[in-house]
């Protein structure tokens, strides 16, 4: 209780700030053409995860799926950037080519590397089921377009576009 | 990169010099970096809407690709997108230049194709519901949806990538001639699947054959009206109330895939070849780089394989149409009138100051609009010019043009795509609801068909530029000109 009324006061401050008071780990922002999202958490591993999944929820709604199968994701980048594009990336390519909707994204710490970053998690999910998952739209791609990463103490937000 | 705050509040204010009705200069002395001026193709009308996003900067922005030629160009359905706008042409010199995987999107050729048919609208009207289920039924749309016996082997898909239309057509999906009537003949010779990641083709093996979801359509159609009858007829519309079917999609997961991993090599080439650019997903390199030359070679593959898509889909809705009249696809005269590019890097050969240049163009949200005479117009209709076709959004007009000598010398023979999107996808969301839009579209008298209400509300025609609009102001521009107005009577959507 006392953590979560700190987490809360923490994150009162700045813009998209009302969402995370409100409970919202993530919303939609105004963009014209794409999707425009803005994901939240306390570290870069919990905004990276709310990022999975809102970009589940541009497909179908994310609560019905079921964490039933797990896969693995080991990926590398030269910077955070880099690193969330091909986080989500990785994601999308995991759905068209297994035909599974995630859910449940379970990030071991973002470590450094010689090179730059590695993102280890575990990913769960279940088989798309166009009976039990509402279909809204495919996605095409992610992009660098005014992606953003605020790192702040104890609060992370992160936006991004969805080509659709 | 530090470019991307200046994203959060208004667009920046963008200088423009009025050259004509039409057609707007954004000097060259904006941006230190600019090599050549931008060119803006619109009215009043359409330029205020490109002024109330980042349209117009990022066409100074592709004005800084080292070798660019003459201006960046921004056509009347410009908005904004990634790096480069949504509707834009830029030339790059083939030697001195360099070629952008942004330069043409992530859906590598994502295009239209346009089929005529022999039958009028008091032909089609008792079959209509029966006809667009049945289509629905045949072509895969939305999420995750494929035909159950249409599955093809890694090494069929690199011969769909380095092939395209023409293997499809030796598999009995299609007719010879259809070959004939597609931009580039269904495939580039570039293509060599070795350029192109497992990844990618892991995506494209399960979508080959499908019509994706979002903007991507398929409408069966009516003339609605005839503006230039000696070219119409050439392609094959003869009368108002002709039926004619229309496909809109692109390469799939393959070709974003594709993008998706050129981007990367590229951004590596911006540091090797010390390129300066002002946005990070204008990443490139020099034409004659490894780096670039396998792009197009991967390019390629995603360009015939999004052909082959087509092609594929085409071959269902003449079958539709034979299950539903019971009569063969040949007695409906379902001709394929031609299928163009929306998304292509291509080498061509264009006058720059009086002398011919060869160069890497970029068509983002661009269509091909040769001339009359031009090698690359289809035998049947070199006399009067390649046909343009631009879709427009769910339930609104589409348009057939053809390419002009004009487009040569203005746009490097190329003009707009589409509509263009006006209102945010959250904002259509707020303002209709999917059940709704099917109503109304249905009150007009039209067949919906979608594999998702969201997709219907986010589609909704308010949501777009007026299409009509674009096109009247390519053909006043004589960029292409106007032949024939088409109207959906069905609809079937992702």
């Amino acid at each position: 209780m006392h953590i979560g009324i700190y987490w809360l006061l923490l994150l009162a401050s700045e813009d998209g700030e009302l969402c995370l008071k409100s409970g919202k780990r993530f919303e939609f922002l105004e963009h014209t053409a794409d999707v425009y999202i803005a994901a939240y958490g306390r570290t870069l591993e919990e905004a990276f995860a709310n990022a999975a999944i809102a970009t589940f929820e541009v497909m179908t709604d994310s609560d019905k799926i079921a964490q039933i199968v797990e896969d693995s994701v080991e990926i590398e980048a030269y910077d955070e950037k880099a690193l969330l594009y091909t986080w989500l990336e990785n994601l999308l390519i995991n759905f068209e080519t297994k035909g599974t909707l995630y859910s449940g994204f379970e990030i071991s710490k973002i470590e450094k590397t010689p090179d730059g970053l590695r993102l280890k998690a575990k990913i769960r999910g279940e088989p798309f089921n166009p009976d039990k998952h509402p279909q809204k739209v495919g996605i095409k791609a992610v992009t660098y377009h005014r992606m953003e990463i605020d790192k702040k103490p104890g609060k992370v937000s992160i936006r991004f576009i969805l080509d659709i | 990169m530090g470019e991307e705050k200046e994203y959060r509040g208004p667009p920046p204010k963008v200088p423009l010099e009025k050259i004509s009705e039409f057609m707007w200069r954004i000097p060259q002395k904006y941006k230190r970096g600019m090599r050549v001026p931008g060119l803006v193709l619109a009215d009043a009308e359409l330029l205020e809407k490109m002024k109330t996003d980042r349209t117009l900067d990022q066409c100074a922005n592709v004005a800084h690709l080292p070798g660019i030629y003459k201006y960046a160009i921004t056509l009347p359905d410009g908005h904004e997108g990634y790096g480069f706008p949504i509707g834009g042409v830029a030339a790059t010199d083939y030697e001195e230049g360099v070629v952008s995987p942004g330069g043409v999107g992530y859906d590598i050729n994502c295009g239209v194709r346009l089929l005529t048919t022999n039958m009028s609208e008091a032909d089609i009207r008792p079959k209509l519901v029966e006809l667009t289920n049945a289509i629905f039924n045949n072509v895969p749309c939305g999420l995750g949806s494929r035909r159950k016996d249409f599955h093809v082997t890694f090494n069929e898909l690199d011969r769909i990538a380095r092939e395209g239309v023409p293997w499809l057509i030796e598999q009995g999906l299609g007719w010879k001639e259809d070959i004939e009537h597609c931009e580039e003949r269904g495939h580039m010779e570039a293509a060599d699947p070795n350029k192109v990641s497992s990844a990618a083709k892991n995506r494209g093996i399960t979508q080959i054959g499908t019509l994706g979801s979002g903007n991507h359509f398929l409408e069966i159609q009516k003339v609605n009206k005839i503006y230039d009858p000696k070219v119409a007829k050439t392609f094959g519309i003869t009368h108002e109330g002709q039926i004619t079917v229309m496909i809109h999609c692109g390469s799939r997961g393959f070709g974003h895939q594709i993008c998706s991993d050129y981007l990367r090599v590229m951004e590596r080439a911006v540091h090797k070849y010390k390129i300066e650019l002002p946005d990070r997903e204008l990443a490139c390199a020099p034409g004659n780089s490894d780096e670039a030359q396998d792009y197009y070679q991967a390019m390629a593959c995603a360009v015939n394989y999004a052909f082959a898509n087509r092609q594929a889909i085409a071959h269902w809705v003449r079958q539709s149409f034979e299950q539903v009249f019971k009569k063969p696809a040949e007695t409906f005269d379902l001709k394929l009138v031609y299928d163009v590019a929306h998304n292509i890097a291509k080498i061509e050969d264009h006058k720059v100051n009086g002398e011919t240049k060869k160069v890497w163009i970029h068509r983002k949200g661009a269509t091909r609009a040769f001339p009359p005479n031009h090698e690359a117009v289809p035998a049947d209709y070199r006399p009067v010019g390649q046909p343009v076709i631009i879709p427009g959004s769910m339930g609104t007009s589409s348009w057939l043009l053809v390419g002009t000598v004009k487009a040569m010398e203005v746009s490097f023979g190329s003009t707009a795509h589409g509509a263009g999107r006006m209102l945010s996808r959250a904002a259509a969301k707020r303002q209709f609801w999917g059940g709704d839009v099917k109503k109304t579209l249905e009150s007009r008298g039209m067949v919906i068909r979608a594999a998702s209400q969201v997709v219907l509300a986010e589609e909704a025609d308010p949501a777009y530029k007026d299409v009509d609009k674009v096109a009247e102001v390519s053909d006043k521009l004589g960029i292409a000109t106007r032949v024939v107005r088409l109207v959906p009577l069905a609809v079937v959507k992702g």
